[in-house]
């Protein structure tokens, strides 16, 4: 039964959605209405179990000494700091969410300057391996590097600027660059999209028929 | 050849250094760049632009702090737009951080002169929403009812006792939506669910690197514009006549991927000229 009511559960749910999605009427969007409240429900308690295994993963980490344990030390401190302030909405009146309150403050100027920083610390690394890996060791790799070239200089205005004075449009490089994204690129990406779409089908239908079973853990 | 060979295994020190003083130096000295929109921005601009006074827009908000340089100026310039046309905005996010960027982004329009003088009210022009967990469901969801998928405001106030989402059922009562993500959940959800399912008209707006996997829905409609990263934010400054971030920091994003360029060519002539010396 452990296994049973699982795949059970997992085929009507998937089953329900399916035909509700095509037919939005009494009962299938009723069902498909429950279900959803239901999920949002599942949802946030997988909030709940994510800071539950923050707090075991960084508090084993600490417990054992393991290598950067110092940080895990940061990690528990700086939840515990952010959620008890909001959870005891302290310095706020109504909702920590409010502009002004301690909780945005921190937001503000410590979670958001830290963010930042580490997404920018990215360009240095993006420009490091740019100069490493474009390089055109055959046909495949030089079409890349060639496409590379006019949309990182066509799509700034820059790159206007360096072609502005021939007299066809369309040898711009922003021009270039425009058609690229919206040919080339959009067939790919298309490409791409049809391949996942396909592999998401298939694997809800193995889901939904009870064939992939790993989800529910074991051998 | 000792110089190429040397180019090949260049310090990335260097490199590193270049990068900074391309983005750092054009902040201090300014210099201005005219811009040439893509279609794809004025395409956003265009489907804004069209709305009737009094329509209600949906501004989903799918970024943290860290796309926000990104993202941000793009909500600005969305919210400076539908103000200035008369249209109302509801403000959500299934981004925990989202709706706490939104709020930032609206401070930053009412520090403005001329929509301070205009006066808007919490509730009554604009309200937010907040942080919903359960990603496209919640979309979804939203399609069948909005009152039952977000009963307050972020700040936990009843939405009945919001006078702008009286009359707001579901997306049947929504004229368009303006999604600004920067990955998953995201703009794909909102265009699955939000105008497949529902026909909600929409536009979108995203970091750059997400840009082109955006490019299809475009091509098929799905999506009226799209603002990608930085210069997209830029264009849609130009195209409302706003100033912003996205401008302003444009000339840094320019002379840093013309750094980059220039280091590609240089790497690639090194390369060239190291394996043809080694052939011999």
């Amino acid at each position: 039964m452990r296994r049973e009511i699982p795949l059970f559960i997992t085929a009507i749910t998937g089953v329900v959605f399916i035909i509700a999605y095509f037919i939005p009427h009494p009962p299938f969007n009723q069902i498909q209405d429950l279900f959803q409240t239901w999920f949002q429900i599942i949802a946030a308690f997988a909030i709940i179990l994510g800071v539950l295994n923050l707090m075991v993963v960084n508090g084993d980490k600490v417990y054992r000494r393991s290598k950067g344990w110092g940080y895990s030390v940061i990690i528990i401190l700086s939840f515990l700091v952010m959620a008890g302030i909001g959870t005891f909405k302290l310095g706020s009146k109504a909702s920590p969410l409010e502009e002004g309150t301690p909780f945005m403050y921190l937001f503000y100027n410590v979670y958001y300057p830290l963010t930042s920083t580490v997404f920018a610390l990215l360009a240095f690394f993006v420009a490091s391996a740019s100069f490493r890996a474009f390089r055109a060791r055959n046909k495949e790799a030089a079409l890349l590097l060639t496409a590379a070239f006019f949309v990182m200089l066509g799509r700034v205005p820059i790159g206007d600027y360096l072609t502005s004075w021939i007299p066809l449009k369309w040898l711009h490089l922003s021009t270039i660059a425009n058609w690229i994204m919206a040919y080339p690129n959009m067939a790919a990406q298309r490409a791409i999209m049809i391949g996942i779409a396909l592999g998401i089908i298939s694997t809800s239908l193995r889901l939904i028929l009870g064939i992939e079973r790993s989800y529910l853990g074991g051998d | 050849m000792g110089f190429f060979r040397g180019m090949l295994n260049l310090d990335r020190r260097i490199i590193f250094i270049l990068i900074a003083g391309a983005v750092v130096v054009p902040l201090f000295i300014p210099f201005h760049l005219k811009m040439h929109p893509t279609p794809a921005s004025q395409g956003l601009y265009n489907a804004v632009e069209k709305l009737p006074e009094g329509s209600t827009v949906i501004i989903s908000g799918e970024y943290d702090p860290g796309t926000a340089p990104e993202i941000q100026p793009m909500m600005i310039g969305a919210l400076k737009h539908c103000f200035r046309k008369g249209i109302k905005v509801i403000l959500m996010g299934l981004w925990p951080q989202g709706p706490a960027l939104e709020g930032q982004a609206l401070q930053e329009v009412f520090k403005e002169k001329e929509f301070k003088e205009m006066n808007l009210q919490y509730g009554k022009d604009y309200v937010n929403l907040g942080y919903k967990a359960g990603g496209a469901v919640v979309i979804q969801s939203m399609g069948t009812s909005i009152p039952a998928t977000f009963p307050t405001d972020m700040a936990g106030t009843p939405i009945e006792k919001l006078p702008l989402m009286k009359g707001i059922r579901n997306f049947n009562d929504i004229t368009f939506v303006l999604d600004f993500s920067a990955g998953d959940p995201g703009t794909p959800a909102w265009v699955m669910f939000a105008h497949d399912r529902f026909h909600v008209p929409m536009a979108a707006g995203c970091t750059a690197v997400s840009a082109p996997m955006l490019y299809p829905y475009l091509q098929t409609k799905q999506l009226s514009g799209l603002l990608g990263g930085l210069k997209g934010a830029a264009d849609y400054e130009w195209l409302t006549k706003s100033s912003g971030t996205g401008i302003r920091y444009m000339p840094s994003q320019s002379i840093a991927h013309l750094v980059i360029v220039i280091f590609i060519i240089i790497g690639n002539i090194a390369f060239f000229v190291v394996r043809k010396g080694e052939k011999r």
